[in-house]
């Protein structure tokens, strides 16, 4: 194995964890507005929001990556360009966390909602009794409440974007996949560094479900215990 | 009686179609599609929708046979880790972790590359009857996508047949019904009606990841819309197609798998 090929499959790796991680913040901040638009939102906002995730939903991942990788900078090129500044190019990571943001989006959107939805109601009616306002209901009582309920879902949908990181290669995005296939390629070794990649991968899930559980715990501080339905 | 019925039925779902913002909403869609009709690039289409068919058809092929091998192969891993003794048990949890826990193109990728890369080392491989198709890229793609299908279902399977009251299995025991008959006649399809709702979304996941089959050079639609971005110099055009082809086929899967669902006669819980 050649000197350094461990090292190009490292910061493959970190560039994955880094498009995963922006992209779960951008879609958990899609989720919680598109969540609440549904639930709170007007008739058209609502009709717009179903669209958006039920569309999202249905095309494949790697489509949608493709469809808004190029629309999304042919978009601000053209804004950019109308208001007589210079093209630019788009950094992979930038674009990457906005794409698979998108899509993780729609899917934290129905967690959320659903979330919101299993919620005491009246918890929240003990709040508007209260004379809160909206902004800090949602801070004080919905986030909070909805969080044990959400958890699970959302722990799902960070493993999904984990792994969704990979799509990013075939727009070449240089992340573990990529780096993986480059190694592989120039080295001949491929069974062993997609053994390798895979192991990496696979740390990260097993991390993440150990990180997850304790969260999951602690969102449930206070609560009853539910068995587990059997 | 049902004739009433169905007419409130039909003027409820009319009237939910006709409120205000509704028609503004279908009227500016329709303004959209006209506009993708007119302004957007079409001529395309002709030299190519063979072409296209053919791959529609692959990628169906391909979802049907992974589906329904990787479901028959998620029924021993299900059973394995809710009942089965920890040597099958501890396999078949390690297995479904790993197809779980990395991703479904390196997953295809390791086959592909790496056991494709392996496989000409060994002459009597070379000289097998095997050698014809291992030298194409689909086996490679339909076992890669039925393994995928088989840990993904094979967790469903497993709280499926876990979830199948205890009483049941007793009572078919109290029967005298031999172990295979109990697994046929009772355990097993309570456990797949159990597991059917998510089988849906399960199928509708395999769907979605059909494209990745393009990614070693196994022509279904998705590939034959890049060959059409190559040829043709288009961005746009032949992926709106494209996303249109998956959302049409979704959704006939979601209504076939919903027509299935409701003919199941009663509530199991």
């Amino acid at each position: 194995m050649a000197p350094g090929w461990g090292g190009t499959l490292l910061v493959g790796f970190l560039h994955s964890i880094e498009i995963a991680i922006g992209a779960t913040c951008l879609g958990l901040l899609i989720g919680t507005g598109g969540a609440c638009g549904k639930l709170y939102g007007g008739p058209v906002a609502r009709d717009l929001l179903a669209i958006y995730t039920t569309v999202v939903r249905a095309v494949p991942e790697l489509v949608l990556i493709l469809l808004l990788y190029y629309a999304g900078t042919d978009l601000i090129n053209q804004v950019l360009a109308a208001m007589g500044y210079q093209r630019i190019d788009i950094s992979g990571l930038a674009a990457g966390i906005f794409v698979l943001g998108v899509v993780q989006g729609a899917y934290s959107t129905e967690v959320i909602r659903g979330a919101i939805l299993s919620i005491p109601q009246g918890q929240i009616e003990a709040a508007r009794a209260y004379g809160m306002p909206p902004g800090l209901m949602l801070r004080r009582i919905t986030l909070p409440a909805m969080l044990p309920f959400a958890i699970p879902g959302l722990a799902n949908l960070w493993l999904i974007a984990t792994k969704d990181t990979a799509l990013l290669a075939v727009v070449g995005f240089f992340e573990l996949t990529l780096a993986t296939r480059q190694a592989a390629g120039v080295t001949k070794a491929y069974l062993l560094f997609f053994v390798a990649a895979g192991v990496l991968y696979l740390a990260l899930t097993l991390f993440s479900n150990l990180i997850i559980g304790r969260v999951e715990a602690w969102s449930r501080r206070g609560m009853p215990s539910v068995k587990e339905a059997r | 009686m049902t004739g009433e019925t169905a007419v409130i039925n039909v003027a409820a779902r009319a009237s939910l179609w006709l409120q205000p913002h509704r028609i503004v909403l279908i009227l500016i869609a329709l303004a959209l599609v006209f506009c993708a009709a007119f302004f957007m690039r079409w001529d395309w289409l002709p030299q190519y929708w063979e072409m296209g068919l053919l791959g529609i058809w692959r990628a169906l092929w391909i979802l049907v046979v992974t589906c329904a091998l990787g479901f028959l192969l998620a029924v021993p891993l299900g059973l394995a880790q809710a009942g089965g003794p920890s040597w099958f048990a501890v396999p078949a949890k390690v297995f479904c972790t790993i197809i779980r826990g990395t991703p479904l193109l390196l997953q295809l990728w390791l086959l592909y590359y790496g056991l494709g890369s392996l496989f000409p080392q060994y002459p009597w491989i070379r000289e097998s009857w095997m050698w014809p198709y291992l030298r194409q890229a689909w086996p490679y793609a339909v076992v890669a996508l039925t393994l995928s299908f088989a840990g993904y279902e094979g967790e469903v399977m497993r709280g499926a047949f876990a979830g199948v009251p205890k009483g049941q299995l007793e009572a078919a025991r109290a029967f005298g019904m031999s172990r295979f008959k109990i697994f046929r006649r009772i355990w097993l399809p309570q456990a797949f009606y159990r597991a059917l709702p998510t089988l849906t979304g399960e199928t509708v996941l395999q769907l979605k990841s059909t494209p990745l089959v393009a990614t070693i050079s196994v022509i279904d639609i998705f590939a034959v819309s890049s060959k059409v971005r190559q040829d043709t110099y288009l961005t746009y055009e032949p992926l709106l197609l494209l996303a249109l082809i998956y959302m049409t086929i979704t959704g006939i899967l979601v209504l076939i798998f919903s027509r299935i669902e409701a003919r199941i006669p009663v509530k199991i819980g």
